[in-house]
């Protein structure tokens, strides 16, 4: 593994146009992904591809944030950026993966959720809410990726599970850098700054306690070798998958509450 | 996004009088200019209905104690987790002495006030937000002392009264205040499990990361009227599609033709709602 890159390397990377996505690494990680739309409400939002493969010859149920690879990709995705629907569809296809007992992949590249006008109707908050809700209490195991952007709550709402693990190069924050350069100084040129300053590597999100483990990316970044960097990512989850399906699902359940339970810095 | 939350409500109304074109400055405590039909009330009068503008309905913020006040019965509030105080999780610079300052301005020592309490003779967890005490953004005392509630209103089978307002999580805090949607989210999802009752009320404004956690996870959800709800800020939405919003877009009204709030309650009728409420979801011995 090549050296922590610092926060704006990492932007810069994860910005790079041929940054694998989801649609690249689902079939190099996966076998037999069958892609299953829509939330049964109002629609399919392209901007969450969910289904189910097989991992390690088991069934799993896979929910990734698609990012596109060129602007047709990208206007059909949205950016990955999730409507409600998108949300809603992730949580259908928890509750089934909770019914035939698979565990949960889900795979955060977001720069968050959509900010718009339908996404208002259509309860954008309740969408989020509902998701940090039911995945705290889903009775399967569920592990997050963060492959390259993780975008406030809308990437939490992919990310509240038993095993969080970042790509060495990815980023997690409560908003973006440019977010908050622009929010607390008024200057969304200083976006930089921020981003070297708020904490948000791989790295920072270990010390914090909020990560559980990086996936090392090939030096220069995982574009660099696409199947080399699928190739660590599935020996990861072959790594910390077993462990969870292994454990009584009340502990699991309880030790999943306490992970997020604990996180907070404060005096009594 | 939260800057739009931050216009002050002027704390002077300036009067012109008839024989001068000179301006007089009528301190705060006489008289209250409504910031959305500008007409003026004594503020006296402004203050015994609960800071609602008798002109045009407009609900005022109120202070943590000022909501209780004219909620909870008599002196039954309790305070619980009141000495938590906030630290510096990523070291931004600045951020002890702006918690300083606004813990000496507003004599609060965080974003929210928890307790327990009776409301028409019945016992619950309540809350308060604070949006006086920055934005009542939520960082690791907020997530906490919201935790901690439920789990005192489950440890002891009571239901919860959140009164939420918020600009959404708190930036100093970083990715440790995102933490907190998931750490809240939790706690209610385990008192919902005890068969427990908990009922938020959207007060202005319940925005962000605390409307796309907590604050919409309520059995029943109830707002005052015209109260800013949402989950992006109106610029933020503005800038994207590039055209202006309409002026009730986001509000609690809005949120009710959408499906997302039960009630829209005015502050006069509250108290009474959440009594009856309470009582209908009382639990009485032998049930389970």
């Amino acid at each position: 593994m090549s050296k922590q890159a610092t926060a704006w390397e990492c932007i810069e990377l994860i910005r790079h146009k041929d940054r694998p996505t989801a649609a690249d690494y689902i079939p190099m990680i996966f076998e037999d992904f069958i892609e299953l739309h829509g939330d049964r409400c109002y629609g399919d939002d392209a901007a969450i591809l969910g289904g189910i493969a097989k991992f390690d010859r088991k069934p799993v149920t896979v929910i990734a944030q698609l990012k596109g690879r060129n602007l047709e990709e990208n206007k059909k995705s949205n950016f990955a950026m999730p409507h409600p629907e998108g949300y809603r569809k992730a949580l259908r296809l928890m509750k089934q993966a909770e019914k035939f007992g698979r565990p949960v992949i889900c795979l955060v590249d977001t720069p968050g959720a959509f900010c718009g006008i339908g996404a208002e109707e259509r309860g954008q908050h309740e969408a989020v809410a509902k998701n940090l809700m039911e995945m705290m209490r889903l009775r399967v195991p569920v592990v997050s990726l963060v492959m390259g952007e993780g975008g406030s709550g809308g990437a939490l709402a992919l990310a509240v599970c038993d095993h969080l693990a970042m790509m060495q190069n990815a980023v997690y924050s409560v908003i973006s850098p440019r977010g908050f350069a622009s929010i607390l100084w008024k200057d969304a040129s200083r976006e930089k700054e921020a981003a070297n300053l708020i904490r948000i590597t791989a790295k920072d999100l270990v010390e914090l306690g909020v990560c559980d483990g990086v996936i090392a990316e090939p030096s220069g970044g995982a574009h660099k070798n696409p199947a080399l960097t699928a190739e660590a990512i599935g020996t990861y989850l072959h790594h910390v998958l077993p462990k969870l399906i292994e454990k009584p699902i009340d502990n699991l359940l309880q030790t999943r509450y306490i992970k997020f339970r604990k996180i907070g810095v404060f005096q009594e | 996004m939260l800057e739009d939350l931050f216009h002050k409500v002027k704390s002077r109304v300036t009067v012109t009088t008839p024989d001068a074109d000179a301006h007089i400055s009528i301190p705060r405590d006489i008289m209250f200019k409504c910031p959305r039909c500008q007409k003026a009330e004594f503020m006296d009068h402004f203050e015994q209905v609960g800071k609602v503008c008798p002109h045009c309905g407009y609900h005022a913020r109120l202070r943590a104690r000022e909501r209780l006040e004219i909620t909870v019965d008599g002196d039954s509030f309790i305070e619980l987790d009141g000495g938590l105080k906030s630290l510096n999780p990523i070291q931004f610079p600045g951020y002890e002495e702006k918690i300083a300052k606004l813990q000496k301005d507003t004599g609060l020592t965080e974003a929210i006030v928890t307790g327990i309490c009776r409301i028409e003779g019945e016992t619950c967890v309540i809350g308060v937000m604070d949006s006086h005490f920055m934005m009542a953004s939520m960082g690791s005392v907020v997530g906490e002392k919201i935790t901690r509630a439920f789990e005192y209103a489950q440890e002891h089978k009571l239901p919860v009264v959140l009164f939420t307002a918020s600009g959404g999580a708190r930036m100093q805090e970083g990715i440790v205040s995102l933490m907190q949607m998931a750490k809240t989210s939790g706690a209610v999802a385990n008192h919902s499990d005890a068969g427990l009752l908990y009922i938020s009320v959207l007060t202005d404004p319940t925005t962000g990361g605390v409307a796309a956690s907590f604050a919409s996870l309520g059995d029943i959800v109830l707002a005052e009227p015209k109260v800013l709800i949402g989950f992006a800020g109106r610029r933020v939405i503005e800038d994207t599609i590039r055209q202006r919003l309409p002026d009730d877009f986001q509000s609690a009204e809005f949120f009710l033709e959408h499906g997302f709030v039960d009630r829209i309650v005015g502050r006069s009728q509250l108290r009474d709602t959440l009594g009856k409420l309470l009582r209908m979801h009382r639990r009485e011995e032998g049930m389970s």
